[in-house]
């Protein structure tokens, strides 16, 4: 798609379509992932209300997987999960494995 | 449109005021009142802060439903402004000075998402060393932060553009902050004769706010405040160019309006003996009264002497100063601030660059007055004038009135 010329762009800087992140991956950047050890995992959500890009996933109340197109590997669900069920994993250390 | 105040003995206005005695900060929160502003977030500071407190007594004694958010610092007054703003709020503020300083970062980002708010800004001197009086060096800082920029000369014009900044700011094709500058302490808490106008004409005449895309509207969500690279910033900026030159436009048809119904008559700049002046002077605020006293005495000693004030100083009407400029032989410049290490002073550098894009290269010499309050007396002005008339002085900066200075 062509970028827009000034005359035709929405004013200030507004995205005029909700949800348009769903579209643009802002996780690329990640140099850590957080791997859930999903058997402990007692889906109290806390890691989802934490997470700064809603990057986790939540299906009939329960936490089902992680984002990764968007999450950007803060690291703060591993943190905040009081069962300490999340682990951050490197990038370079999920390649290798893979 | 240039035009001049009308004077008294001017017929009657179809909506006249109730005349008052009050200082500029206790009109201007009328007007604050008048305009019913949904949210104002302010920090009192020197000399604001009679803006400021009559303005909570206002909403304390039920006058004004207006959410006042008495915040910790000028940053927290601007970013609530624009939280407010974001949400579709018809949004002003106060502030001076430091508070501007302050300010300066949550400006730009007033301006950039393009938020109609409205600031009234009582100039004050910045620091080091403290000095809590009257220059323009707060306000010549954020020239260039995208704010529209009005100058009010005394009690009775702080208020009008007061009034008149809301329809500037919320006109679709501008959609951009207005900074109503008024002169810390000269105007602020002068006491002078003034007129009130009536509520309802006021609130009539600025009308409801209608947001393009307020935030609120939960039926048409919209992102406020995303990333812009290279790949489009320029666009945006580009785009607040365009909301400036339209500026120019809506300054012309406020006054218009204003004056169609209340009678006083305003312009992008206010001419004074200026049609076929040899020597002219170029300034704004509230210097602009003794100045006319001035230019009077010299004409009465046969000098062509007149006075251009410039109302309007962002966006800076270029075209509409050169042309009345043209033929004025001898053109001055009185700046209340500095512009440390820079060609010239603020209004100075302007001027020229008017002049000289507008084909009329007259040489501009410029002044620097009233820095830090300094008292300028009309006969510093006076020998200003007479300077120009010497041949002998150059273009550029001249130097200073009213400075102590071994010879
Ligand atoms: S915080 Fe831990 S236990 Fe709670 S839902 Fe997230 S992963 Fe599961
Ligand atoms: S690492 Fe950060 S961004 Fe990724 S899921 Fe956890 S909290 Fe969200």
């Amino acid at each position: 798609m062509e970028p827009k010329v000034w005359q035709e762009m929405p004013p200030g800087g507004i995205i005029l379509e909700a949800g348009s992140s769903r579209g643009v991956e802002t996780g690329s950047w990640r140099v850590s992932r957080p791997v859930v050890d999903w058997p402990r995992c007692v889906h109290c959500m806390i890691c989802w209300a934490f997470c700064p890009d809603s990057a986790f996933l939540v299906q009939e109340m329960k936490l089902v997987d992680v984002d990764l197109d968007h999450c950007k590997g803060c690291g703060i669900c591993a943190v905040e999960c009081p069962r300490q069920c999340i682990a951050m994993a490197t990038e370079t250390d999920v390649a290798a494995a893979a | 449109m240039t035009t001049t105040i009308a004077r008294r003995g001017t017929k009657r206005p179809p909506v006249p005021g109730t005349p008052v005695a009050m200082n500029g900060a206790a009109l201007v929160a009328h007007a604050m009142r008048q305009v019913r502003p949904d949210v104002v977030a302010a920090y009192p500071i020197t000399p604001q802060t009679v803006i400021t407190e009559t303005f909570s007594e206002f909403v304390a004694n039920g006058r004004v439903h207006t959410e006042f958010v008495p915040v910790e610092s000028e940053h927290a007054a601007m970013s609530a402004c624009i939280g407010a703003a974001c949400a579709g709020a018809r949004v002003q503020t106060a502030t001076s000075g430091p508070g501007l300083a302050l300010m300066w970062e949550v400006l730009g980002i007033a301006s950039g998402l393009r938020l109609p708010i409205v600031m009234h800004l009582c100039t004050r001197a910045l620091s080091a060393p403290i000095d809590i009086l009257c220059d323009h060096s707060d306000a010549m800082a954020m020239r260039e932060t995208g704010w529209v920029m009005l100058v009010g000369e005394n009690v009775q014009e702080a208020y009008d553009n007061a009034i008149m900044a809301v329809k500037i700011a919320e006109d679709p094709r501008v959609s951009l902050p207005v900074a109503n500058l008024l002169d810390g302490f000269v105007v602020t808490h002068c006491m002078e004769r003034a007129e009130l106008l009536p509520d309802d004409a006021v609130t009539e005449f600025v009308g409801e706010y209608s947001p393009t895309h307020p935030l609120l509207d939960l039926q048409h969500p919209v992102t406020v405040g995303a990333l812009d690279f290279h790949d489009y910033y320029m666009e945006h900026r580009r785009q607040q160019e365009e909301g400036m030159a339209n500026a120019k436009q809506a300054v012309e048809h406020a006054a218009r309006e204003f004056a169609s119904l209340f009678g006083r008559s305003y312009g992008l700049l206010d001419t004074y003996q200026l049609e076929d002046a040899e020597v002219a002077m170029v300034v704004i605020g509230s210097a602009a009264g003794t100045l006319r006293m001035v230019v009077d005495g010299l004409r009465r000693e046969g000098v062509r002497a007149g006075l251009l004030r410039v109302r309007c100083l962002r966006p800076f009407p270029s075209q509409e100063v050169a042309n009345a400029l043209k033929g004025v032989q001898r053109i001055g410049v009185l700046d209340r601030s500095l512009a440390l290490g820079a060609a010239g002073e603020p209004l100075w550098s302007d001027v020229v660059a008017a002049l000289a894009t507008h084909g009329a290269g007259h040489p501009v010499t410029g002044w620097v007055y009233g820095v830090g309050g300094r008292n300028t007396p009309p006969g510093q002005f006076r020998q200003a004038f007479l300077a120009l008339l010497d041949p002998a002085t150059q273009p550029g900066r001249a130097g200073y009135l009213g400075l102590r200075e071994r010879r």
